[in-house]
């Protein structure tokens, strides 16, 4: 088995961890860290066992990057007025319209990721606690708890 | 669970947000590029005889492929053979792509660009090497090109070189034919062959 050209990998797996970066970091960053994620995954790319799963390993990375800007926001000043010079990436639709991705965002960190990664890329929990930390049990609990808010802050009296 | 509006959204399918996705690509594409990630870059061009790939390494072109031949199929080889870091990246191409179209417009005889001749090794590459000297139009015979490369009885290698050209059209294997005069093999089939022997040939 070998690895296959990296472009397949961006086809198949950028727009589940552009979601992923979304629900984690909200609209604005979520481009900043997809670009971080994906370039770290080309540098690292031809060491990858080829039998490894791939979204898993994204995921990892765009993991990672997340907790490297929320401690560099952490550590700088924030931007008051942050004006984007490219096409507002929050214009799109999907995000606009659904404010399930904000609800997201006012959730503690670790619920948020534990829905982003099993709901949105479908990690098993297994995984998610090799990735985050912790036991499959407390990963488990924090998504159900996360549904839970989800459901009284959004999720109650829209149905679609 | 099924009708959870929270839980429909949450695992609805990505959206296909094709401007977003393109931006993106290029921001990677642009950054691999600079930090020296882009092992092989990759476009393809259209032509007379149907859409081309073509492949750049850092040092050059490094292949030319007919769709007969799966564009993914050559991109896979491509994978295991130089890097799996492999992107789409048209502008890495814009030379090689301008220079395919000027031939095929008849407003180009020869061609200038970096070549990497990495996929080829030994015999074949110094037959491969020698192709360009056999001028716009004419032709020359398998033998001759064996003779050229430097070992003359090496005839059917010779013949394998050219089948195996990684760069069909800019390294010019379709000028080689057989001394009874049938055109012989080719990688992107006779009648391709015949074609790119016909447009060299009228005035």
């Amino acid at each position: 088995m070998s690895l296959k050209p990296f472009e397949e990998v961006v086809a198949e797996h950028g727009p589940t961890v552009l979601r992923v970066c979304r629900a984690v970091l909200g609209p604005h960053d979520a481009e900043d860290a997809w670009s971080e994620t994906f370039l770290a995954a080309l540098r690292a790319y031809p060491d990858l066992d080829p039998r490894a799963n791939t979204e898993a390993w994204l995921v990892t990375i765009a993991h990672r990057k997340a907790l490297d800007q929320h401690r560099a926001r952490a550590r700088g000043p924030v931007p008051t007025d942050h004006i984007t010079d490219t096409p507002a990436p929050d214009s799109d639709p999907h995000i606009h319209h659904d404010d399930l991705w904000d609800a997201l965002k006012a959730l503690p960190p670790k619920q948020r990721r534990v829905l982003a990664y099993h709901h949105v890329a479908g990690l098993p929990y297994a995984q998610i606690a090799r990735i985050l930390g912790g036991t499959e049990q407390a990963a488990r609990r924090a998504a159900a708890d996360g549904i839970k808010t989800l459901r009284t802050t959004h999720g109650k009296g829209t149905p679609r | 669970m099924n009708h959870d509006p929270v839980l429909a959204t949450l695992t609805a399918p990505p959206p296909a947000e094709e401007a977003t996705h393109r931006r993106l690509h290029d921001r990677l594409t642009t950054a691999a590029h600079a930090q020296g990630l882009l092992d092989v870059a990759y476009r393809t061009v259209d032509s007379p005889l149907g859409t081309l790939l073509l492949a750049a390494t850092p040092q050059g072109l490094v292949r030319v492929a007919y769709a007969a031949e799966d564009h993914d199929a050559v991109l896979r080889q491509l994978a295991v053979r130089i890097s799996p870091r492999v992107l789409r990246a048209p502008d890495r191409l814009d030379t090689a792509a301008r220079q395919i179209d000027e031939y095929f417009r008849k407003r180009r005889t020869a061609f200038d660009l970096e070549l990497d001749l990495r996929l080829s090794h030994g015999f074949r590459r110094r037959v491969l090497a020698g192709l360009p000297s056999i001028g716009y139009g004419a032709t020359a015979s398998y033998t001759a090109v064996a003779t050229a490369a430097g070992s003359p009885k090496a005839v059917r290698a010779a013949g394998t070189a050219c089948a195996t050209n990684p760069l069909p059209i800019v390294l010019p294997c379709h000028r080689v034919v057989r001394s009874s005069g049938a055109i012989g093999h080719y990688i992107g089939g006779a009648r391709a062959k015949q074609r790119l022997l016909d447009l060299e040939s009228t005035a």
